[in-house]
């Protein structure tokens, strides 16, 4: 990819002086440590500032860099170091390689100062074309924070996490219809609708709080708030306009205890797990009531009642959210030491691996408890075991091998077992009007 | 290299200056591959937002801190809360920028030098015998990540108390300014049914 400096040279003598002179002078410039480079940029960025200064100052408020200049760039990319951990080899060797190179620099520095002059001017002549297409490039960059109607839908589902949203009202749904007692269409819709509301409400504000954070992870870096298509205060009143509706629809729609439970929900993800995270490691057990409480909250809604059931499918919920968030954060203890996050896979990798694995082994045992509160038949624990042992199988591979491969592995596991967990519950749910069909296999 | 010393005074500004942004500009082709050295003009001087317009301008991440940079429309009329809140959120994005940037630069800094010297303390080179970059694995680097989150667990408190009160006087004020602006339209309205 890099060609030979001499090659590149020869082509340039051919040319100007001056463009041999930029030539050289670039290379030179290639050669030197960070921080002088730094320095450098820093005399051209005031430079180049003073002279569009009076221009922009009219019309818009612009952001003058003391430090660090901007680099204008389509992906964000690690600042390079020859250490970086994932950086293609072939890249960091061209780094490497083009350091001994030069030994040219010596010639243009032993010029008068009314040559160079001539040499400037020159260069900055060959200059311009090429800084013309870089410029281009970069205004293409710029979006004008304009909000579209018809971009609104698109923005609001990605503001709202709109699909961790339908993951959460399909496990109120489950506990909606795992709950004993006829099942009621209306108040199933309307807890559905009432629950997914308070999600949306919950995960905008949860965007609005995270702004620089989520700028500064890969996973994130693409959110409304963090591209700017959205005002914070519409997304806060976009969350209001959720949380009020769905709160209301829970408490007078259905029952009290449902609405009381859904606005906890939205008080313990905002107020409590969002902050936490960045405070101790107590976050992810807090996140993962947080997980638990919709199909706790389904199940009140048929029942209007906190029993048994309803706290064995919140300790079911509960106890999946650690293998699936352990194993996530695994490939994201980088950005999140980075970001400031407090993270077990960051401070105690240890005890990150132990605790999904246990909790892997805990849904083997709450699988079979089911039966036992008479939620389910006898046939659940054991259809439910292959998969049961299946996750718990990745969950020991991931404690033992503690690398990134198993941690997906276990993590995109975890994103099917929990939908064919709750199906399984489902076809085997006891039902009391066929008490002679007790111990029949699921339909 | 050693003529290239900041100790050359005037030789080396003008060189400078013209071989830096040059140097950005000739290197499209090469962009991917070294970013160490890119162009350093900022985007934010180069590019100006069309004189029609009247919204702000959002631009891409930045390199340090990964945040994007605004550039705020001041509009011909601005109300005192509209300049009071444009104000507050020019300062906070500077502090913003300021704040990551030094923040992700320390943290590969630290990271750098902690995998040296785990390397020399193990006795290895920069590179394996097959040529690739030597790295440290998953559990030597946790012990990096778990001594710098804690190192800086008092500086990223305050700047959590810091961010989360600026975050909310801005929406604030930014539905104060809504209010005003959704005020000054009715009446407005009312003076010209009046008239």
């Amino acid at each position: 990819m890099a060609a030979s400096p001499h090659t590149l040279s020869s082509r340039l003598l051919t040319g100007s002086v001056g463009g041999c002179i930029w030539y050289l002078e670039r290379r030179a410039i290639q050669g030197l440590p960070h921080r002088v480079a730094h320095l450098f940029r820093n005399v051209n960025n005031q430079w180049v500032m003073a002279q569009h200064l009076s221009f922009l100052k009219r019309m818009y408020v612009t952001q003058l860099h003391r430090g660090l200049s901007q680099q204008v760039k389509p992906k964000p990319e690690p600042s390079a170091s020859p250490f970086l951990e994932h950086m293609s080899s072939g890249q960091a060797r061209a780094e490497v390689d083009e350091l001994p190179s030069f030994s040219v620099p010596s010639l243009p520095l032993s010029r008068k100062p009314d040559e160079e002059l001539m040499e400037l001017e020159a260069a900055s002549i060959v200059e311009r074309p090429l800084d013309m297409a870089k410029e281009t490039k970069e205004e293409k960059q710029w979006k004008e924070m304009k909000l579209h109607a018809d971009d609104l839908p698109s923005i609001l589902a990605r503001l709202s996490k709109i699909k961790l949203t339908a993951l959460v009202v399909s496990t109120t749904s489950a506990g909606f219809a795992l709950a004993p007692g006829p099942f009621d269409w209306p108040c199933f819709l309307l807890t559905s609708l009432g629950t997914g509301l308070a999600s949306c409400a919950a995960n905008s504000i949860n965007q609005f709080f995270e702004v620089p954070f989520d700028s500064n992870m890969n996973r994130t870096k693409n959110r409304p708030l963090v591209r700017g298509q959205i005002s914070p205060l519409l997304a806060v009143c976009f969350a209001t306009c959720c949380a009020v509706p769905g709160v209301a629809l829970l408490t007078w729609g259905v029952n009290p205890l449902t609405g009381a439970l859904g606005i906890f929900n939205i008080f313990l993800y905002t107020c409590c797990y969002t902050p936490l995270k960045r405070i101790s490691i107590a976050n992810t057990w807090v996140g993962a009531v947080v997980g638990a409480i919709p199909p706790v909250m389904g199940w009140t809604a048929a029942t209007g009642s906190l029993d048994a059931g309803a706290l064995l499918l919140g300790g079911i919920l509960y106890s999946w959210q650690f293998p699936h968030f352990n194993a996530l954060s695994w490939g994201l203890r980088e950005d999140y030491s980075r970001g400031g996050y407090c993270m077990m896979s960051v401070t105690h990798p240890a005890l990150c691996r132990r605790v999904a694995l246990r909790h892997c082994l805990a849904l083997i045992a709450l699988s079979t408890a089911a039966p036992v509160l008479d939620i389910t038949t006898w046939a659940f624990p054991i259809i439910s075991l292959p998969i049961n042992l299946y996750i718990s199988y990745l969950g020991f591979r991931f404690y033992v091998d503690a690398d990134r491969r198993s941690s997906r592995k276990l993590f995109f596991c975890s994103l099917w077992h929990l939908p064919l967990l709750l199906l399984l519950m489902l076809t085997c749910k006891q039902r009391p009007d066929q008490e002679g069909d007790k111990g029949e296999a699921p339909s | 290299m050693a003529a290239l010393r900041p100790g050359s005074g005037a030789l080396v500004r003008p060189l400078v200056r013209s071989s830096s942004s040059g140097g950005g500009g000739g290197r499209l082709a090469r962009e991917r591959g070294t970013e160490r050295r890119d162009a350093a003009s900022s985007p934010v001087s180069r590019f100006c937002p069309p004189r029609q317009s009247c919204h702000d301008w959002i631009g891409p991440p930045d390199k340090y801190s990964n945040l994007r940079p605004v550039l705020f429309h001041v509009p011909e009329n601005e109300s005192p809360l509209e300049q009071r809140l444009r104000e507050l959120r020019q300062e906070t994005q500077e502090w913003n920028q300021q704040f990551w940037a030094n923040q992700n630069l320390t943290f590969n800094k630290e990271k750098e030098e902690f995998i040296y010297s785990r390397l020399q303390a193990k006795g290895l080179g920069l590179r394996t015998e097959s040529g690739q970059r030597a790295t440290l694995d998953a559990e030597e680097m946790a012990d990096f990540y778990k001594e710098f989150l804690s190192k800086n667990f008092r500086k990223h408190m305050s700047y959590n108390r810091d961010w989360y009160k600026r975050n909310f006087a801005i929406t604030f004020f930014m539905g104060k300014v809504a209010l005003e602006r959704m005020w000054n339209k009715l009446r407005q309205k009312q003076k010209k049914t009046s008239s």
